[in-house]
């Protein structure tokens, strides 16, 4: 297996785009990822596609041609591939491509995530997230996808003494972090008593603890790490994956409170990378709802088991914490266009650790972690990027 | 919901039937195919089952933003009850306010309507729990 590098990263803005297409997203992404990459299409031997929904929310399968051809390369057939778990379809399309390009077989990949969630009404866009859960023995029962969240929230709040202000300080960070972001979805910032006070969703989940729906794509270039100088100054290295499922619905889980998929999707990653979770400095992971990010950490083991709501309230995974958790704005702040989710994270932690985060920079950022969810954590994807000087 | 897609799962959504695995006598619901701890062992020994109606509440939350078809209940409550046979599984709890539920709250089936395919279509039931009302 050989050594991969990401040399190049694109992205739209994130948020309700409505005079834009999903293929115009799709190639804008890609585009950009080529010139930050300083490399000609030409050279590209795949296109990876992650996609959720494309089939119900535009009435479009088959978007992997689609894009490739929209990216005027049809007449070279490359090969393309779309890649559907959920909200995880852009980490496992990274995933593959990472594959592809360790393996030997293939040099340069393209790998895109894109979703138009704004073509329909929020009623459909809903409708597909809880798709995401068990459709057959969670969703026809009236639970919602936030409601699921909900059930883990109060499971969490029960055995460890998560509190809701806990789990408020999450969107506050991330909101701050998004008024930084051009890209993001959300500017505006927040405070802890706005989003205690906002409506309930699905108690304890209020609206202000919600990812908004966006449309969005980002797209990163890879290559073998032997190659990546020669075309890029700061090549940043793929140090570890890892992919991980668990059970479609949420209460079979042998721990509700626990995405054991994330344990062992990050184990291999560490593993991998040879490094542990104190050597991560910044941390791109899925908060869909805020008590997801609180889950998260904890299963990254970036924090103790049961002490994620409290580290955030406490600052730790803010700028001068122990690691910097979402500095994009996350999910709940820059945006959640599904399928874009997994390939954004990694757009973010290649821009901190090249030095290009500008306002939003992390001091001191050498290793990054993302972590991207399809589901209530059925899917799991995990990666670890080092800058290497 | 296509008819055949609800029909097919009647006995399971009525009756609470499972499967218990004749290998290692453990339940599940709804029914699996194949054992997750016996696989191969377990094929073609995964026994119809009646799970006990009883169980109680792991985790619950008050709906206010409804799935489709449920506007009209809202709020509503939605569990995770840990059924008495070990599964767990998502339902609703009716008849009771919900500061009434809590963790570890004990429920038992109730056959209800869950919903329909619009004003002609056909019309889903299935379980939804209730509070056990301990005897004062």
């Amino acid at each position: 297996m050989r050594d991969v590098a990401i040399i190049g990263i694109g992205m739209t803005k994130f948020g309700e785009l409505w005079e834009k297409s999903f293929r115009e997203i799709g190639i804008e992404a890609g585009l950009r990822a080529i010139e930050d990459a300083k490399i000609s299409g030409d050279l590209l031997d795949a296109l990876y596609v992650g996609n959720m929904s494309a089939g119900k929310l535009i009435e479009q399968e088959h978007v992997s041609s689609l894009i490739l051809d929209y990216s005027g390369y049809s007449s070279k057939h490359l090969p393309a591939v779309r890649v559907e778990a959920a909200s995880a379809s852009g980490g496992v399309a990274l995933y593959e491509a990472y594959l592809a390009v360790a393996s030997g077989m293939y040099d340069f990949v393209m790998v895109g995530g894109a979703e138009k969630m704004t073509d329909v009404g929020d009623a459909e866009a809903n409708r597909e997230l809880c798709s995401t859960a068990d459709n057959e023995w969670e969703s026809i029962f009236g639970a919602t996808y936030a409601s699921l969240f909900a059930m883990l929230a109060r499971r969490h709040m029960y055995e460890y003494g998560t509190t809701e202000e806990q789990m408020a300080h999450v969107a506050v960070k991330n909101h701050k972090f998004a008024s930084k972001n051009p890209v993001a979805h959300f500017k505006n910032t927040l405070t802890v008593e706005q989003v205690l006070t906002s409506s309930p969703v699905a108690t304890p989940i209020k609206t202000l603890d919600c990812a908004p729906v966006s449309d969005g794509a980002a797209a990163v270039v890879l290559c073998p790490w032997d190659h990546a100088r020669k075309f890029c100054d700061t090549p940043i290295k793929i140090a570890g994956v890892g992919l991980a499922t668990d059970t479609i619905a949420l209460h079979s889980r042998r721990d509700i409170c626990t995405m054991d998929a994330v344990v062992r999707a990050s184990s291999k990653a560490y593993h991998m990378a040879r490094i542990g979770p104190k050597e991560v400095n910044l941390a791109e992971v899925h908060d869909c709802y805020t008590i997801a990010e609180i889950v998260e950490i904890e299963d990254l083991r970036l924090v103790k088991k049961g002490e994620g709501g409290k580290a955030t309230a406490e600052g730790q995974t803010d700028i001068g914490g122990k690691v910097v958790v979402n500095p994009s704005g996350g999910l709940k702040g820059r945006g959640q266009p599904p399928g874009a989710v997994g390939i954004a994270q990694v757009v973010e932690i290649v821009q901190q650790l090249r030095g290009e985060a500008k306002e939003r920079q992390v001091p001191g950022a050498n290793v990054g972690i993302t972590l991207n969810i399809g589901g209530t954590g059925a899917t799991a994807f995990v990666s670890i990027l080092k800058r290497e000087n | 919901m296509q008819i055949p897609r609800f029909w097919r799962q009647i006995p399971n959504r009525y009756n609470l039937i499972g499967v218990q695995c004749e290998n290692c006598k453990k339940v599940y619901f709804p029914p699996r195919i194949v054992c997750p701890d016996c696989h191969r062992l377990s094929i073609g020994k995964m026994k119809q089952y009646k799970l006990s109606d009883k169980g109680v509440v792991h985790s619950y939350t008050v709906i206010y933003e409804p799935a489709e078809g449920f506007e009209n209940q809202v709020p509503y409550i939605m569990a995770i009850i840990q059924l008495e046979d070990g599964p767990r599984i998502t339902a609703q709890i009716v008849d009771c306010n919900p500061e009434e539920v809590k963790i570890g709250s004990r429920v038992e089936m109730v056959f209800r309507r869950l919903g329909e395919d619009g004003k002609a279509g056909i019309i889903y039931y299935g379980y939804k729990f209730a509070l056990v009302k301990t005897q004062t």
